[in-house]
């Protein structure tokens, strides 16, 4: 199968305390260099808690950062950061807030119709008829169209959200939490409406959540990212049921599931490391029970198992 | 509410519309009224006094009629006004949305610029740049206006810069928008109230500065009249013919006030906090309007709440947050609420204490008993010795309930001594004894740190600690892991577990969150449009669920470790609390529906000794097995 996205080496430093002349007083590694393949028609999924890069990850991807290094390649050609005008129609987003991603100035029609205009210069009979089809498939009413964002639920807030990356006529979703701000009932609706527009318009999805549960349920492959860096990719059944790095069961463990006891999996404090001050070796290094000697100087390479996973851990499970 | 109506609702601001409107049409009529020359020159008639002969006024020290300088003079300086305030918001709106859209080193040399230009007091500024374009009235304007470019630029660069991080600015970049194109039609609609509400607070002034450069003479030139030329003109005649300088006088203090008044209302109809009631200022109570006889306890539990209804009336419209929820919880008892946002579930907790914020908070019907005393009745002065002491509560996102500016310590000895006097010393060693009870590592240490020094989880223990500062006997904790990682999240449920049973703790835990509840509470309470619909033991319930609701929101929640799967979900969107329907607030959605269900009211009814259910046709273990 193609590759629909891949990327090499991609990362991203930010610069701390900028001054008007001169070079920043520090900077900040937020994603190490990451080495990521999403094959034709997959869901990978991305894990992470919050400050792992998992955002500043696909704010690259779709072009909104401008990445530090590294390249991001869509159907096996090197993507043009320059013209955000081929990027959209390449690789979409969908944001995590449905409402603060809709201007609450326009009506519903014109953000809808903001991608066909510009990304693909329609007449304004084609937008129409375009617009009506992407509403049906997304499971809205045509008469939502001259309305306002705030009449709108979350739920179908987010819909529209959808709705405006399926008009852009993208082949790959950079799914951003889509369904973290939505209740439990409405969150099943969203995903088994990816899950059917996936298979309507052959989409790539990158899926990147919190939860873990959720990821599993939608995603083929699981990539687990910690400070900035991935530590385990692999199918979505497995990963969670049977973690080999030390991170991901600690997040398997964490996850509260009806019928297993509460205990608490780590003892020592939580932190994670200093930014500023990276450590010098593996990043888990200081919270990990399997730790060994050579992981405080030593940081693991993403490395392939005899069951075609991935993991960067010295000691795995 | 339309901007007319909420400005209407302000009477002063009325009043400054409808003197402006006048004076505005009278400005405006002024070439078709009736009048004198107001340049023409007569010494002879110099100086009369108002409505002698024909001249309603009176004369200046020319002899040119007052009446007619002044509704010239008044039409002059508010076209140069309004003109002034338009240049100065234009001018400094576009620097502003520049400098704050673009960020960066752009914004960084802009600003500095407009930090200089604000450095040099006002009127040395307008003086400097009149004197170097020479007097006249538009000179006058220019300076006028370049003055107050900063003001603009300041105000709406800080707006931009919130705007331009929004979502859908990004959402608008990914649809191919260009910047120029962002900035017409993404940006700048959402900036146009504040140049607004900045520009109506400001142009009375503007008209006063013009003002005061023309009585300086350096602003509109002889014979010409604007109201700070008269009165400039008028000066030497002070004393002596005190209506040449009173007519101008007092029609600049007219219009000022005038405006300032309308430009006052403008703001508090226009901006968006003021809007939504932020600044009102909420009861230290919930408002309580029970009609109905307060029902008596039968019980005797910790807490028991009785046919509690909260409501919340805001334009005319009467939100049924809760609407009549039962619960009891015993001492030593952990009890889940659990339900989706507008269920009420945070709305039943905080209308315990009395914290709803009134207005628009109403408790309507109902009794909390807490150790057999009535609390919503309750003087405030009881309720402000319960809140904290013997109820403590935890909320859901520990940077908002923390003081900034305070050390966590300061604010741990704050809540000790609220309720128990002792001092300083004894105080803070309790503190940190509180913070060791709550696992922060080096708590010595950790107790002279600020909110932001510490991550989120680390907050939420203290947040933890402060509930726990007096021993309270129940603790209500409202989604209190919901904005933590799941890592941390474990932590402090196990750890609120362990206070739970070595303290004796009775707590309410909200939640959305089956695994949470099924890990912590011993009995659970699901609530579904403001009303509970199924409540018993957490095993029992979360084994065979009775009520559909509760059935299909499990159904919903995906469990790790299956892998790959369609999710069952609910189909539609839970009712409108404005509009609730008759019978059972879930019919629409269930698949177990009967005619029966759309009417009357639907009792929530004991289906054995612990469990009971809101629900006619209740799920059965049989049927569960069948399907």
């Amino acid at each position: 199968m193609t590759n629909a996205l891949k990327v090499s080496e991609l990362s991203k430093t930010f610069a701390v305390g900028k001054r008007l002349f001169g070079p920043p007083q520090a900077h900040v590694r937020a994603v190490q260099p990451v080495t990521l393949t999403v094959r034709k028609g997959e869901t990978l999924g991305i894990v992470g808690e919050s400050g792992c890069g998992k955002s500043t990850l696909a704010r690259m991807l779709v072009g909104l950062l401008e990445p530090s290094g590294g390249q991001i390649e869509i159907e096996g050609e090197p993507l043009d950061t320059a013209d955000p005008a081929t990027f959209g129609r390449k690789i979409q987003y969908v944001f995590q807030d449905p409402i603060s991603s809709l201007n609450p100035r326009k009506t519903i029609r014109q953000i809808m119709e903001a991608p066909l205009r510009h990304l693909h210069g329609m007449s304004k009979e084609r937008r129409a008829r375009r617009i009506s089809e992407i509403f049906s498939a997304v499971n809205l009413r045509e008469d939502f169209l001259d309305r306002y964002p705030h009449e709108f639920s979350g739920g179908q807030a987010q819909r529209i959200g959808i709705g405006r990356a399926l008009a852009a006529d993208a082949r790959i979703l950079i799914l951003d939490e889509p369904v973290s701000a939505l209740d439990v009932s409405v969150q099943a609706q969203v995903l088994n409406l990816l899950s059917d527009l996936k298979a309507k318009f052959d989409l790539t999805y990158l899926f990147i959540s919190h939860d873990l549960a959720v990821v599993e349920a939608v995603s083929d492959r699981v990539a687990v990212l910690y400070f900035g860096s991935v530590v385990e990719i692999g199918p979505a059944e497995q990963v969670f049921s049977k973690p080999r790095h030390p991170y991901t069961k600690l997040l398997a463990d964490s996850a509260p599931v009806v019928g297993r006891p509460l205990t608490a999996p780590e003892g020592r404090e939580t932190e994670l490391p200093d930014p500023l001050n990276p450590p010098g070796g593996c990043a888990f290094c200081a919270r990990c029970p399997r730790a060994l000697n050579e992981c405080a100087t030593e940081r693991p390479a993403l490395a392939r198992d005899a069951s075609n996973r991935m993991i960067a851990c010295l000691n795995p499970y | 509410m339309n901007f007319l109506h909420l400005l209407a609702r302000n009477r002063l601001a009325l009043a400054g519309l409808i003197v402006m409107l006048l004076i505005v049409l009278l400005a405006l009529i002024t070439p078709l009224l009736p009048l004198a020359d107001p340049d023409v020159t007569n010494t002879a008639e110099r100086f009369k006094r108002p409505f002698e002969d024909n001249a309603m006024l009176g004369t200046d020290h020319l002899g040119r009629d007052l009446l007619s300088r002044l509704l010239w003079g008044g039409r002059l300086s508010l076209a140069v006004g309004f003109a002034s305030a338009l240049i100065a918001a234009v001018i400094g709106a576009t620097i502003g949305i520049v400098a704050g859209f673009y960020g960066g080193r752009t914004d960084n040399v802009i600003m500095r610029g407009v930090d200089m230009l604000m450095a040099f007091p006002y009127i040395l500024l307008a003086l400097a740049i009149v004197a170097a374009l020479g007097p006249g009235l538009i000179n006058a304007l220019i300076a006028v206006a370049a003055v107050n470019i900063p003001f603009f630029a300041r105000n709406i660069r800080g707006v931009t810069v919130s705007i331009a991080h929004r979502e859908f600015v990004d959402a608008a970049r990914l649809s191919g928008m260009s910047d120029a194109r962002i900035i017409l039609t993404e940006v700048l609609p959402n900036v146009i109230p504040v140049i607004v509400i900045a520009m109506s607070t400001t142009v009375g002034w503007m008209i006063l500065e013009t003002a005061g450069l023309s009585f300086l003479g350096l602003g509109s030139q002889p014979p010409q009249a604007d109201l700070g030329s008269m009165l400039g003109e008028a000066r030497s005649a002070l004393i002596t013919n005190p209506h040449t300088s009173i007519v101008p006088g007092a029609m600049i203090l007219v219009i000022v006030m005038a405006i300032n008044l309308l430009g006052d209302g403008v703001r508090d109809a226009l901006d968006p906090r003021l809007r939504s009631g932020a600044l009102s200022r909420p009861m230290p109570n919930t408002l309580v309007r029970r009609k109905d006889p307060v029902p008596e306890t039968k019980i005797d539990a910790l807490l028991e709440l009785n046919g509690l209804k909260t409501q919340f009336h805001s334009n005319g419209r009467i939100h049924k947050a809760v609407g009549g929820v039962d619960l009891c919880v015993e001492a030593g008892e952990c009890v889940g609420i659990i339900g989706e946002s507008g269920s009420g579930k945070s709305v039943t907790a905080l209308s315990v204490m009395g914290l709803v914020a009134s207005p628009p908070g109403v408790i309507t019907a109902g009794a909390v008993h807490f150790a057999g005393q009535e609390l919503l009745g309750a003087p405030y002065e009881t309720l402000r010795r319960l809140r904290g002491d013997r109820v403590a509560y935890i909320f859901q996102d520990p940077q908002a309930t923390l003081h900034p500016l305070y050390t966590v310590g300061r604010q741990l000895v704050e809540a000790i001594r609220a309720h128990h006097p002792t001092s300083r010393a004894n105080a803070h060693e309790r503190a940190v004894e509180l913070l060791r009870s709550v696992r922060i590592p080096n708590a010595e240490m950790r107790i002279d740190s600020y909110p932001h020094e510490m991550s989120g989880g680390m907050r939420q223990r203290v947040g933890i600690a402060m509930a726990l500062a007096n021993d309270p006997d129940l603790i209500i904790a409202d989604e209190p892991t919901t904005a933590l990682d799941v890592t941390v999240q474990a932590q402090i449920l196990s750890l609120l577990s362990d206070l739970q049973r070595e303290r004796g703790l009775a707590i309410i835990f909200i939640t959305h969150d089956f695994g949470v509840v099924a890990q912590l509470c011993n009995r659970v309470a699901v609530m579904y449009a403001g009303r509970i619909v199924e409540e018993g033991p957490t095993d029992a319930i979360l084994n065979s669920p009775a009520h559909p609701y509760t059935a299909r929101l499990m159904a919903c929640v995906p469990e790790l470790g299956r892998g790959r799967r369609e999710l069952a979900a609910i189909p539609g969107l839970p009712p409108v609390l404005d509009m609730l329907p008759q019978g059972c607030a879930f019919a629409d959605r269930c698949h177990r529906v009967q005619d029966a269900c759309r009417t009357g009211n639907i009792s929530l009814s004991a289906i054995d000794d612990e469990r009971a259910v809101r629900c006619i046709f209740p799920e059965t273990p049989a049927m569960d097995k069948a399907q």
